[in-house]
């Protein structure tokens, strides 16, 4: 047989074999696919039962609750359960207490996070990366460990009982944001601020004229993140207001489950009214929630 | 010679305006450090060598005898620190695999890979308190869903969950995992950066899905799983709110549920021992320093950062 021959005689088999080949990756690659939908179906049906039954328990008439076997679907659909439930609680104005102070700490986020990350971003200063080292550091500071001398001090000076514990730490910046804001703003080109810089404009200028509107991503994702953890927020709230009149939702609700703690269909409608908020927040912003933990989660410390 | 020093004059100039705006643009959170950390932590050092209670403001000074009384001889506080670390060698190892498992069953770009992620992802959502009342529920023994269901598809009478000194603490544990999508939206994001040429490469050495998984995968997203590492210790061990609610504060049944951060609140705010509570703050403190220094420690052994450069 000749060289030619020979490879002639090979290559429909090559390609047939590669042919095999195709055919058994992609019928592995199904295989793969079906086992993945064999395990997340059961498991997403896993994660999805206890909202079943929060939103179940809490459209259930009374006689209900209390049933064996349990009623999946309440019959009637209690809606009353939840204007009940939330006139048992001033719920209204724990929103409104929430809101303020959520407000007022997104304020001082936002008034004081960036230019500190602008700093550690774009400035580079003698002690900078100390102060930065610092600042990672301090997040693995456990809270309670700043927890008993702030309340001292606040208690000293009579902010015990208001919002002002709660509101006036956020205006001093946090690790997180900085941290967060400081990666972000690491990924906006040096050579735009540094032909700025040539251009003569000031540090002022190149922050709030150019860094600042390139940024509104991260600024969205640091009002969205204080938002929610205001709203969720429960050791702060439990420390410093002494009065229910200023109680904020994550509270007032427990304060309620302490008063009421077997009227589930109450509790379940007013865990939903707690919860709801925020679910709704987050199919509106779905890509600034994941982008934010991604920033802060993925890049490392 | 002139030219050097007027050099070194520009460029001590510069050096001097960084200085000038890098410290103003800082100075709030400067402020901050030294306002909202760096006294405190001093002050609560300070505290926990004192009797010192917020009702008498005279601090008496009683060296290590906070420090001694809680670590031997109160039983209450070596409970609560076991509780603390029980969750915590739990939950974090548990929380790292599944998470870990569920993002690489996502990462398939299987259908429906966004309904998926969206499903494992609403819990994370729920409020503390909201899902502390509602796991309560859902654990009933008698009423509550799991047991239901445990009866009605497999017969098991199921254990009484929270209400169980013997089960209320894996309970608490399943109820972390129950938030795990947080920690999959992490590996998610770092799997889809692994390079496409690493697994072709790993084919062509003949490896199969398992050895692509272990020895191209996995490495890959080991810095990420060292990030939720090291925030799954410090979180952990400063585990409150959810065990505050379900238990009313009291850790019950019989403080199988009192955690650390439970015990420290009490001290401080109920009974106003704010020295012995600043005590347990630093205990608390060198512990998470003691496992975070471990980890990274070991880090170099098993974290790899090749990737860093493919990005």
């Amino acid at each position: 047989m000749t060289e030619q021959a020979v490879q002639q005689a090979v290559v429909p088999s090559r390609r047939q074999a590669s042919a095999v080949v195709r055919f058994w990756r992609r019928y592995q690659s199904v295989i793969r696919e079906v086992f993945s939908h064999l395990v997340l179906v059961p498991l997403a049906i896993i994660f999805m039962i206890p909202f079943f039954w929060m939103v179940s328990t809490s459209l259930k008439p009374d006689t209900q609750i209390f049933l064996w076997p349990p009623v999946w679907i309440p019959k009637p659909f209690m809606w009353s359960n939840y204007p009940e439930a939330l006139s048992f609680i001033p719920f209204w104005a724990y929103v409104k207490n929430t809101l303020v102070i959520a407000f007022f700490a997104i304020v001082g986020a936002l008034f004081s996070c960036p230019p500190v990350a602008y700093s550690f971003s774009r400035i580079p200063w003698a002690g900078r990366d100390t102060l930065f080292m610092m600042t990672i550091a301090t997040m693995m500071l456990p809270y309670q460990v700043t927890m008993i001398p702030l309340f001292i001090i606040f208690s000293r000076v009579g902010w015990v009982g208001t919002y002002l514990p709660l509101i006036v730490p956020h205006f001093f910046g946090g690790a997180f944001y900085i941290f967060l804001l400081r990666q972000f703003f690491m990924t906006i080109p040096a050579e735009l601020t540094d032909a700025a810089r040539i251009d003569g404009a000031s540090e002022l200028r190149i922050y709030s004229q150019l860094i600042l509107p390139l940024s509104k991503p991260a600024l969205a994702t640091i009002t969205l993140f204080e938002f929610l953890a205001r709203w969720r927020d429960f050791l702060g709230p439990l420390i410093y207001l002494n009065t229910p009149e200023k109680y904020t939702i994550s509270l007032g609700l427990q304060m309620y489950r302490m008063e009421h703690s077997t009227e589930w269909a109450l509790l379940m409608a007013a865990s939903i009214v707690l919860t709801a908020p925020v679910i709704i927040l987050y199919f509106f912003v779905q890509r600034t929630f994941i982008q934010g933990i991604t920033l802060t989660g993925l890049k490392g410390v | 010679m002139r030219m050097f020093s007027l050099e070194t004059l520009r460029v001590s100039r510069i050096a001097r305006r960084n200085l000038f705006y890098g410290v103003l643009f800082a100075s709030p959170w400067l402020l901050g450090i030294i306002l909202f950390i760096a006294y405190p932590v001093v002050a609560s050092l300070y505290y926990s060598f004192t009797e010192y209670s917020v009702l008498n403001p005279v601090k008496k000074f009683v060296g290590l005898s906070n420090y001694t009384n809680l670590i031997f001889k109160d039983d209450v506080f070596r409970r609560s620190l076991y509780n603390s670390v029980y969750y915590a060698v739990f939950s974090i190892p548990l929380g790292i695999i599944v998470g870990v498992g569920i993002a690489m069953m996502l990462n398939m770009k299987i259908k429906g890979q966004a309904v998926y992620r969206t499903i494992y992802f609403l819990p994370v959502l729920i409020p503390d308190v909201a899902m502390a009342i509602l796991w309560i529920w859902v654990f009933n023994s008698q009423y509550g869903i799991v047991n239901t269901l445990l009866w009605q598809l497999f017969h098991i009478q199921g254990p009484g969950w929270l209400a169980s000194p013997k089960w209320s603490k894996p309970t608490v544990i399943l109820m972390s995992l129950w938030t795990v999508g947080q920690a999959v939206v992490t590996y998610l994001a770092s799997l889809q950066d692994v390079p496409q040429s690493l697994y072709d490469a790993a084919e062509v050495d003949g490896a199969n899905a398992l050895q692509k998984t272990w020895h191209v995968t996995i490495p890959m997203i080991t810095p990420v799983i060292f990030f939720n590492l090291i925030m799954g210790i410090i979180g952990s061990l400063q585990y409150f709110t959810i065990a505050y609610v379900i238990t009313g504060g009291d850790g019950r049944p019989g403080q199988s549920l009192f955690f650390y951060a439970m015990y420290l609140y009490r001290n401080a705010f109920a009974f106003f021992k704010m020295g012995v509570a600043s005590a347990q703050a630093w205990i608390l403190f060198i512990v998470v320093l003691i496992a975070t220094l471990v980890v990274f420690r070991t880090s170099a052994r098993w974290v790899y950062y090749g990737g860093e450069e493919a990005r």
